[in-house]
């Protein structure tokens, strides 16, 4: 009786949730929305990926393809986000190191996550849905400050 | 031509057909796990990093074909016996069109062998799931067509004996607990393969470039087949828990009609169950995904936990009307330990039950399962569900088929009677330290998490690394205790002397006792109200240590989950 109600109360109280704004999107579409993205914020360049360091409020896009997680995304600690995730091409996993949270990213699909990172650090983004043969060098990055 | 044989041990009238059928389906189905355990070996030895054996390209193509070798091929192959036992042979009646039988046989052969070849080829790099479009060669896709179309035939030919053994009344009464429990599992097998071809048809197409697929649909509709076959694997398993106890220690059916309103509660809800594949989806709702994972799994679970306790209480008055009365243990520290009937069906229900249903329960739990998807927990889950539970059952069926089906002894009887421990331990070393490696994040299905060649490198603590050796040791314990299995099952069928009504019943080396001396079945009135006065003392303190582990789990992992960043 108590697992009956606490998924809905959690809902309601908790902090964790996996609703999303959930959206139909295509891969070009997103790619662009991705790059306008960058192009508005971008601060930086790090292994050939850039950097970008957006408002607190703002919208994320964050694009899974093989293999690589584009951009690299510098956040401030307490602020809110929405973080959107796409695949250019197949299923794609997101899972954030070390919190251990986890997202599944679908292409054709925008799942836009109210986020507030609540810790400062550096934090890596680990693919955890299988992508062909590279897909134990996907990792992406991102950075939280005080 | 239709020949009886009254078997010497439970009275049974069995026909050739039925045992010649049940028969091949098992020795394939052990050709299949066989596959599937060498693959298992060098996963393990590849993912515990201190070793890391294979190279990228080779551990994905061994992964695929662990998957499929064992959670498709082995199990249903298995299972299609385990339909004939309790179809023809349990109910005492002749085995209706035994050349379909043979049909669906051959497709189911003939499928594996292409999905096999295919995947082992290296032109079918997509895992178990296949997630669309990740893309395989059109081959792969036709050979699991085909072997689902096998199982199809054999599984309608398992309610067309019912139906003749109901018009040739060869019982009384409704059907015995066994055959309505696979009765379950035909149903549910019935509606997975529906799935299983609206999704693979498609996708057959899909690859030839005739069709589009979405791939949202494809994980959804994917999923209803590939969590409900794991059902398939419960309602089955559960059957042989109760066939076990009856002829291991004559363990008893408290309620009939518990059980069986049990095992009905997997065909209404299983189906809807497997949306918890889904939870941290975009393509899918919180109402749905509450509503899905809740409310109907937590019945179907329900129904396991009424299983994991009349099956163990069963026992119990079993063990008491054989005269284990003392304390609450006694018919416990008694048990036949050396039966390895016995031991696998005890093994099973406790690695099933505290190992694979409680991670289950707890993981399939919505916002949970942020903290959970795709990470270790996830096999660590479902090995502690489906080879502690369902495989280690079916070795233990298989210790008592070999003497009464295939009339032969055990061979290496001494190897036997350790063997489901060796693998019980194993895939319980296994099964915990891969969910204590996920709960740090560890992804599964990954070739390298030390991240050698990443751009952005990933440091896991070193704890991770303890896990992931004992990862591998428990993969190897497990291994030889399934490569053993393998062995006797093969040298029992191949190289035993075929044994006769009156061998089997003066004993011998390689005999279970329960075929040696069957344990009582049916009992008197006095009896059965002496075990109704002595209850189940026993059963309800492991009953209270099951439910204070769940909660301790649960709310810790809620705990867990609670000091994440804010996300909705």
């Amino acid at each position: 009786m108590i697992m009956f109600a606490i998924m809905p109360l959690w809902h309601w109280k908790g902090g964790q949730n996996p609703s999303g704004i959930r959206g139909r999107t295509t891969p070009q579409e997103f790619r662009q929305r991705t790059e306008r993205f960058i192009q508005e914020y971008q601060v930086g360049t790090e292994k050939g990926i850039p950097v970008v360091q957006p408002p607190p409020g703002a919208d994320l896009y964050l694009e899974a393809s093989m293999w690589s997680w584009r951009p690299v995304l510098k956040l401030k600690k307490g602020a809110s986000y929405t973080l959107h995730l796409s695949s250019f091409d197949i299923n794609h996993g997101f899972s954030l190191y070390p919190m251990n949270l986890n997202f599944q990213v679908v292409p054709g699909y925008d799942y836009g996550l109210k986020v507030m990172p609540n810790r400062s650090g550096d934090l890596r983004i680990i693919c955890n849905e299988f992508c062909g043969v590279g897909h134990h060098i996907m990792t992406g990055k991102i950075l939280v400050e005080e | 031509m239709i020949s009886f044989r009254t078997c010497p041990v439970t009275g049974l009238k069995i026909e050739s057909q039925a045992a010649s059928l049940l028969r091949w389906h098992a020795v394939t189905a052990v050709v299949h796990f066989l596959i599937g355990v060498c693959a298992a070996l060098l996963l393990a030895l590849t993912r515990w990093q201190a070793v890391h054996l294979l190279p990228a390209d080779w551990y994905y193509r061994i992964l695929t074909a662990h998957g499929l070798n064992m959670l498709i091929f082995f199990i249903i192959f298995f299972e299609m016996a385990v339909l004939y036992f309790a179809g023809p042979i349990l109910l005492n009646c002749r085995q209706p069109a035994p050349k379909l039988g043979w049909l669906g046989y051959w497709l189911m052969l003939i499928g594996a062998c292409t999905t096999n070849y295919f995947v082992f080829a290296g032109k079918a790099d997509v895992l178990f799931t296949s997630y669309v479009p990740l893309k395989a060669h059109p081959a792969y896709y036709l050979g699991i067509i085909l072997f689902a179309v096998g199982a199809l035939i054999s599984t309608l030919l398992f309610f067309a004996t019912l139906v003749v053994a109901r018009r040739e009344k060869t019982y009384t009464g409704s059907i015995p607990l066994v055959s309505f429990g696979a009765l379950t599992a035909a149903i549910i097998a019935v509606i997975t393969l529906v799935h299983g071809a609206l999704i693979y048809v498609p996708t057959f197409f899909w690859s030839l470039g005739w069709m589009q697929l979405d791939p949202e649909v494809y994980r959804m509709v994917f999923w209803a087949l590939g969590h409900s076959s794991q059902q398939i694997n419960v309602a089955a398993h559960v059957s042989c828990w109760y066939l076990l106890a009856a002829l291991t220690v004559g363990g008893v059916v408290l309620n009939e009609r518990v059980s069986r309103t049990a095992f009905f509660l997997y065909v209404l809800f299983i189906s809807m169950a497997s949306a918890h594949h889904l939870l941290v989806d975009p393509g899918v709702g919180p109402a749905w995904k509450v509503w899905n994972t809740s409310y109907a799994m937590y019945l179907a679970v329900l129904a396991s936990m009424v299983h994991g306790f009349t099956v163990p209480a069963g026992i119990e008055t079993g063990q008491r009307l054989r005269g284990f009365t003392q304390g609450r243990f006694q018919w416990l520290t008694r048990a036949p330990w050396g039966d390895p009937g016995f031991s696998a069906l005890w093994l099973s229900l406790v690695i099933f039950g505290f190992g694979g249903g409680i991670t289950g329960v707890v993981i399939g739990t919505e916002q949970i399962n942020i903290i959970a998807h795709n990470t270790m927990r996830l096999p660590g889950h479902f090995h502690m569900t489906v080879v502690g539970g369902t495989a280690l059952c079916f070795m233990g069926v298989t210790y008592y088929l070999l003497p009464l089906i295939f009339r032969k002894r055990v061979a290496f009887y001494k190897l036997a009677q350790i063997q489901p421990y060796l693998f019980g331990a194993g895939i319980t070393l296994m099964g915990i330290a891969m969910t204590y490696a996920g709960t740090f994040g560890v992804p599964r299905r990954h070739w390298d998490v030390s991240f050698t060649h990443a751009p952005f490198p990933v440091q896991f603590p070193p704890v991770v690394d303890l896990f992931l050796a004992a990862m591998g040791v428990g993969g190897i314990l497990a291994f030889l205790g399934g490569i053993s299995y393998c062995l006797i099952a093969v040298a029992s069928v191949f190289f035993g002397k075929t044994l006769s009504d009156e061998e089997i019943r003066s004993g011998g080396p390689g005999l279970p006792p329960g075929v040696v001396r069957l344990p009582r079945q049916t009992h008197s009135q006095e009896q059965a109200d002496e075990a109704h006065r002595q209850g189940n003392p026993g059963t309800v303190v492991l009953v209270v240590i099951f439910f204070v582990c769940f909660v301790l789990y649960y709310f810790t992992n809620w705990k867990v989950l609670s000091m994440l960043w804010k996300v909705g």
